[in-house]
């Protein structure tokens, strides 16, 4: 029986005992909600009458989402830029590969940039998608500086008209503060010529609470539009992104739950809740 | 959102003065279980932990109540069992009986196996042996391609004869490898997997395959810092699938906690053998038990940073800064440049700064460290006279616009470099004064540097510390 309906079915019959409580709690905090947020859901059970509290509790998991759109921004008559960053193997290449087969499978033509200069064949393992989807990628040389692979990237999608590009970055731990700069310098490179409409960061799932540091630490450095948070095909609940999403106001637009081209789909908030507690 | 658990136990010590009741034990456990919990530390182990440190602190009530400084006394405890728990089972790497040892690397998606496994490959080859990959991750797209340019790029022969990208047969490969290394005389082999979940379990078999192949001397679940709650359900599933003899926790460059290393420890009884804490193939070392309790502990990395600060500065330069600090020399343009020389190998200390308690300001200078700077430096240094560079007080206004004109820099530039020496000069006359551990000599080379906070421990006092990372410090680094 999922958590929830057991913790509802405790709460209707008025008899929740402290263990139970316990049980409850735990299974809330093995799912990386962070034990403040696990205890304000706690208390707030607690607190209310036994009839009321279903309502109640989604009321209040539903309120820390955010009321931010959660589709993809597209620009009606120019390219849509998005960028994809993260920490070093969170699944930002994959999911640049899966984001662009979505959006060419919309009927849109997409370009890629391989501005991941510095990891050993990660220009390499983007082209290798982009041959697995039929499209094209932008890339630099071994090294060289990544914006730009940014630069030639849009220009390229400028002239030849492109409705998306797509960046793929190298992966960065936020707390490097000279590659942060980095990607700020990459985006002013792009927005010389063309807005970037979407910067999105990718989370892992199996990430614990340092996934409030990085988001934070990237939401401050670069202008975070969203979220993608990968790897949910494993065991990990993933709750840590829910705390994310409701320190920072902002949407978790995609779920990645698998490696496979296709395994990428539009966050709903519903089943992700339902399972971070089952 | 959440504490260091170092301050909370800050928070936690200023609560308990005079003697310590029992319903104060049960307290500060309760407390200690809540900042496991934060730090990433499974549920179970917290609870488990927080049982521990309890029990112990109530056999030793005793001496706990008649100490000076009860809850220093109970912190000591906590360090002490952590530390104990971390590194209990602790070993080395073990040889096979006969050439060549086979290590297989296991592990999630996005762990870092790749890299490590360069990592691991350049670490045994400095140390005189000749490990051989093998690129057996025949799944994520140019996983091979990834190590053939890492071990490349450390002269490092790698044993890839499928292309990957879905082609191939990892046991056969792997199989392969094995025997390659035989034939040409490699004493060690690496070898490479792709990542799979703990919950796969086509892929746990396909990896169990592999090891039932090639039965390796050691098998390493290669785990990420940064994992949360779902570390111990993973590791029980890579124990329980293909089995593991150690860990090894990578990207401890990053401010994650790293309780999972805890977690995993008390779950599987499996030691952690090795760390990785940068994305230089250099960034790899041995385990320590007690710097990742500090760690845990928030307590920051002392230990780490002061043998990084010595791998770092070239010996003859430290040892005649040591000298001419010991003799109360005056700290000169020479010893200024050379320590800016030691600090581009630094850079990677800038990680550590961080694990260092009030060094965050350090850490920024050492993060924006400069190169194209350190250029423009010694342009400016190498246009002064012998005398000027000694005795920078004679630097007079023609002096200056000579030096500029000499290195092709702004007045202002000659300016501000002398500035920034005065202040490097100041801080060295601190630092002999005992305002600084002598260790951290090649930080002044950058200027005008926060002091350390290092309020709560003298580096006077002569008694060592139970905590590791206050020993560190009194024990001048
Ligand atoms: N199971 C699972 N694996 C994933 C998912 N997304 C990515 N991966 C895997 O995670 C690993 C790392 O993915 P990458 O896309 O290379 O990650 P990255 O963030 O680009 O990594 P760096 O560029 O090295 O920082 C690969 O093995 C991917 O196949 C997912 O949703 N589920
Ligand atoms: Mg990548």
């Amino acid at each position: 029986m999922s958590l929830f309906k057991r913790l509802f079915t405790a709460l209707k019959s008025g008899s929740v005992t402290s263990d139970e409580w316990e049980q409850i709690r735990s299974n809330l905090i093995s799912s990386d909600l962070g034990v403040k947020l696990v205890d304000q859901l706690i208390d707030q059970a607690k607190s209310i009458k036994p009839d009321d509290a279903k309502e109640a509790i989604t009321r209040q998991v539903s309120s820390w989402l955010s009321q931010k759109n959660r589709n993809l921004i597209m620009a009606p008559d120019r390219v849509t830029t998005i960028l994809v960053v993260g920490v070093n193997g969170t699944g930002k290449t994959t999911s640049v590969a899966k984001l662009a087969n979505k959006l060419k499978g919309e009927g849109n033509s997409v370009l890629l940039a391989a501005a991941d200069t510095f990891r050993a064949a990660a220009t390499e393992q983007l082209q290798t998608w982009a041959e697995r989807i039929g499209i094209k990628v932008v890339i630099g040389a071994v090294n060289s500086d990544p914006a730009s692979v940014a630069f030639s990237a849009i220009s390229n999608a400028k002239q030849d008209k492109f409705n998306y590009l797509i960046i793929d970055t190298a992966g960065r731990l936020h707390t490097k503060q000279d590659l942060m700069d980095e990607l700020g310098k990459v985006i002013r490179v792009i927005e010389k010529h063309s807005p970037v409409d979407e910067i999105l960061l990718v989370v892992d799932a199996t990430t614990g609470q340092n996934g409030i540091t990085q988001a934070r630490t990237f939401i401050a450095a670069v202008a975070v539009t969203g979220f993608i948070v990968t790897k949910l095909d494993g065991s990990a609940k993933g709750g840590v992104a829910l705390a994310i999403e409701k320190e920072s106001g902002l949407p978790i637009k995609f779920v990645g739950s698998g490696e496979a081209i296709g395994d990428l789909a539009p966050f709903e908030p519903g089943s992700y809740i339902e399972s971070l507690f089952n | 959102m959440f504490e260091a658990l170092g301050q909370r136990f800050t928070s936690i010590f200023s609560g308990l003065r005079g003697k310590v009741s029992e319903s104060d034990l049960t307290n500060f456990t309760a407390q200690i279980k809540t900042a496991l919990l934060e730090s990433d530390v499974a549920l179970e182990v917290a609870e488990q932990f927080s049982k521990q440190v309890f029990d112990k602190a109530r056999e030793v009530s005793d001496e706990i109540n008649r100490s000076t400084n009860p809850a220093q006394k109970i912190f000591e405890i906590v360090n002490a069992e952590l530390t104990q728990v971390l590194g209990g089972s602790a070993r080395r790497l073990r040889f096979a009986k006969s050439a060549p040892t086979v290590i297989l690397l296991a592990g999630l998606q996005g762990a870092g196996k790749t890299s490590l496994a360069g990592k691991l490959a350049n670490y045994l080859k400095a140390q005189g042996n000749t490990p051989l990959l093998v690129a057996a991750d025949l799944q994520r797209p140019n996983a091979v391609t990834q190590l053939q340019v890492v071990g490349d790029s450390i002269k490092i022969p790698v044993f890839a004869p499928q292309p990957g990208n879905g082609v191939g047969d990892p046991v056969v490969v792997a199989a392969n490898g094995v025997k390659f290394a035989k034939d040409k005389l490699h004493n060690f082999v690496i070898i490479d997997t792709a990542g799979r979940l703990g919950v796969d379990k086509e892929l746990m078999q396909e990896i169990t395959d592999v090891r039932d192949a090639i039965k390796p001397d050691e098998i390493f679940f290669v785990v990420d810092a940064m994992i949360g709650q779902d570390a111990v359900k993973t590791a029980q599933a890579f124990a329980d699938g293909v089995g593991f003899d150690a860990v090894i926790l990578t990207k401890l460059d990053g401010d994650a906690r790293g309780g999972a290393a805890l977690s995993i420890v008390s779950m599987t009884g499996k030691p952690i053998i090795f760390a990785a804490t940068g994305e230089k193939v250099s960034d790899f070392d041995l385990f320590y038990p007690d710097r990742m309790a500090s760690r845990i502990l928030g307590m920051g990395d002392v230990a780490s940073l002061a043998e990084q600060a010595k791998l770092a500065m070239p010996q003859e330069t430290s040892k005649k800064l040591e000298d001419k600090f010991v003799r109360g020399e005056d700290f000169t343009f020479d010893d200024f440049l050379s320590q800016l020389e030691a600090m581009k190998n630094m850079g990677s200390m800038s990680k550590l700064m961080g694990l260092l308690p009030g060094a965050s300001g350090m850490k920024k200078q050492l993060e924006n460290f400069d190169e194209s700077e350190l250029i423009r430096t010694r342009a400016i240094i190498e246009s002064m006279t012998p005398q000027e560079r000694n005795n920078p007080k004679v630097l007079n206004g023609s002096r200056r616009s000579r030096i500029a004109r000499g290195s092709g820099r702004a007045i202002s530039e000659i300016n501000s470099l002398v500035e920034r020496f005065s202040q490097a000069q100041k801080m060295m006359k601190q630092m002999r004064n005992g305002g600084m551990p002598a260790g951290m000599g090649a930080i002044p080379g950058m200027g005008a540097l926060p002091k350390p906070q290092q309020s709560n421990q003298s580096s006077k006092k002569k008694s060592r510390s139970g905590n590791p990372a206050k020993r560190a410090i009194e024990e001048g680094m």
